[in-house]
């Protein structure tokens, strides 16, 4: 049975929600993907993909202007059996799991000067995260980053996102069959940084692929998870947690692709805006093929606004080819910070900063509780404690 | 002793006409130790007096005076009121998604008695006001209201009034929507704060039911937004064989 649904709930004057009217999963982008940054027009922010997008933010990563310049710390702290290597582009383990899909990925694909591969041989249950951490020191880098799951193997991946550049850098997951893998991803940049980024996910036979994307920082963030299946019975959970500033722009473009039988997605994103021009936008596409028979799948996006003047895009699509699933469905729902629960929690003696507190923890913690990561889980609540904080004062 | 004074109290609400009075001159004292019972027919302003006493934001002051022991409630807000002594349930409890009844219970307690509860107590005085109210113990870990009943609501919100032990209570409609048993385990959780003697209770409510259960000292009518009649319990008696009819004629100038 396939039931699609959309549910868009207490929008207002300051957040706004568009629903497309049809889906347009397949027919949205204005080229078609490639490797090659030539193979794209520069955008003039009038496309589909590009409309949200302030480009005169993107200090030239969309019109070939923004050069290598930068410097960027890079941590790389790996358990026993692990593997890294920088290797060429044209190595044969680099772009196996999708092709860049818009001008600035493949820009990054185009620019970058080494790629890292790093690799988890197969059945190796990892004890420990393999944690990246990449310190931006100013100017432009550009990169391209593939983990490799061998098959019925096990890792966790955190990969955190400080200090200031403008970046953009493209990031594969190819899991083997049966392998599991959980990466966290944390966009925690200083307010002047531009991030863009396609993390692919290539999901082998039976495997399980866990994505939680956390974006904090940064003056432009722009994401795209996009998840493939290598085979019958995937299973695919990605889950996004934002917290969007005055100034900020903050976009989560996603998209699953159910081109095999038998596998399974589940899409949560939950956001908190807060103050002037802030400006989230969440894009959930799901395309489930012909051949994708028994696919299941439901994705979900909420957004809490916590003050006036920000702004909130979310667009779910579900395009269905197939009659022959278990289910299909999505919603979205944007609402105001509610008064009524600031008076019932402050009706019983608890101070207004306490009560808004409350109230943001509790949209995020249901999610937060599905990372199951403690330490991850600890510091994101701090994350989110933190900015609140700065919004009360 | 603990003495709400309320007078002349005037209350409007904006409305894209401009500000609508619905309430007009109400005088009212509650002391430690009394009940009252303030009846009305629906839309004569007895939960606008409720929420105005909490301080909600949609209810304008814009004459008369609240005090409690003879502090300025109307200067306080909404937290400072329910530190002062004030509680409100509520007719319609508000849901609070994420927020886990335990938790908030302990941080409203916390907030009220000034310091933390010492946890080891702070539980078993819990699980034992839950067992009174015939509260499932799993209602702990759920959340504030979410997907509550009705009867759920209400006895979460008696749950509150017994942990919190406020000087004032103000009980909007805590019968409404309950189902006999329901309504006597309701009933039995604001007798025993009465019984200690600790309480005022304003009891506000459309039937006469609950009196069965609670017996007031005083019962006022109320309609077009001030107390039309005062009496004792008798005149609860008297709703009940003649309801609000003669009330509701007269002045309908709204």
């Amino acid at each position: 049975m396939a039931e699609a649904q959309n549910i868009p709930g207490g929008s207002n004057t300051t957040g706004s929600i568009a629903v497309a009217a049809e889906s347009t999963v397949a027919t949205r982008m204005s080229a078609a993907p490639s490797f090659d940054v030539a193979e794209f027009p520069v955008p003039h922010g009038r496309e589909e993909e590009w409309r949200f997008t302030p480009l005169e933010r993107l200090r030239g990563l969309h019109d070939g202007t923004a050069q290598a310049s930068g410097s960027l710390k890079v941590e790389v702290s790996a358990p026993e059996g692990v593997t890294v290597e920088a290797v060429a582009r044209e190595d044969e383990r680099i772009g196996r799991a999708g092709k860049p899909v818009d001008r600035v990925a493949a820009q990054a694909f185009s620019s970058f000067e080494k790629a890292s591969v790093v690799s988890v041989p197969k059945e190796a249950v990892l004890t420990e995260p393999i944690r990246l951490s990449l310190h931006g020191e100013g100017g432009v880098s550009f990169g391209h980053t593939v983990f490799e799951i061998g098959a019925f193997a096990e890792a966790v991946i955190v990969i955190d996102h400080t200090g200031d550049n403008v970046r953009a850098a493209n990031v594969e997951y190819v899991l083997g069959d049966g392998a599991k893998l959980t990466v966290v991803s944390v966009q925690d940049w200083d307010a002047t940084a531009v991030h863009c980024s396609q993390h692919n996910a290539l999901v082998g036979r039976d495997a399980s692929f866990k994505s939680v994307v956390v974006t904090f920082g940064g003056d432009v963030v722009r994401l795209h998870p996009r998840v493939n299946y290598a085979g019958p019975g995937g299973e695919a959970e990605l889950y996004g947690l934002y917290f969007t500033d005055s100034g900020q722009h903050q976009e989560h473009r996603l998209f699953v692709d159910h081109d095999s039988p038998h596998c399974r997605s589940n899409v949560a994103y939950k956001g908190a805006l807060q103050g002037e021009r802030a400006h989230a936008v969440w894009i959930g596409d799901v395309l489930i093929r012909k051949a994708a028979e028994g696919t299941d799948t439901y994705e979900l996006n909420r957004n809490l606004v916590l003050g006036d003047g920000a702004r909130v895009d979310s667009v779910p699509n579900l395009e269905i080819e197939t009659g022959e699933i278990v289910g299909a469905g999505h919603a979205s729902a944007t609402g105001r910070f509610e008064d009524e629960q600031l008076f019932y929690l402050m009706a019983r003696g608890i101070s207004e900063q306490e009560a808004r507190r409350l109230v943001v923890m509790g949209f995020f913690t249901e999610l937060i509780q599905k990372i199951g990561l403690p330490d991850v889980e600890s510091r994101l609540i701090a994350k989110i404690e933190a900015e609140l904080e700065v919004s009360v004062s | 002793m603990a003495t709400l004074e309320i007078n002349d109290l005037h209350v409007s609400v904006e409305t894209e006409n401009g500000p609508n009075e619905i309430l007009r001159g109400v005088d009212l004292t509650v002391k430690q130790g009394e009940t009252h019972a303030i009846m009305g027919p629906n839309g004569s302003g007895k939960s606008t007096l409720a929420y105005s006493l909490a301080g909600h934001p949609k209810y304008k002051i814009t004459s008369g005076t609240v005090t409690l022991d003879g502090e300025d409630v109307l200067e306080m807000s909404v937290d400072e009121r329910a530190r002062a002594g004030l509680f409100l349930a509520m007719q319609y409890p508000v849901e609070i998604p994420g927020v886990s009844v335990s938790n908030f219970l302990r941080t409203a307690a916390t907030a009220v008695r000034g310091e933390a509860p010492k946890l080891r107590t702070w539980v078993k005085e819990v699980k034992e006001a839950m067992v009174r109210l015939k509260i499932d113990p799993v209602f702990a870990e759920r959340n504030v209201n979410e997907g509550f009943s009705g009867g759920e609501k209400k006895r979460h919100e008696i749950l509150q009034l017994e942990l919190l032990k406020p000087k004032i209570a103000v009980l909007d409609e805590t019968d409404s929507g309950l189902d006999v048993d329901a309504l006597r385990v309701v009933s039995e959780g604001v007798n025993r704060v009465r019984e200690s003697g600790e309480v005022g209770t304003l009891l506000i409510t459309h039937y006469t039911r609950i009196l069965r259960y609670i017996k007031p000292d005083h019962v006022h009518v109320f309609a077009h937004g001030r107390i039309a009649e005062s009496g004792g319990p008798e005149l609860a008696d008297k709703l009940e064989a003649e309801g609000y009819e003669s009330y509701v004629k007269g002045g309908a100038t709204a």
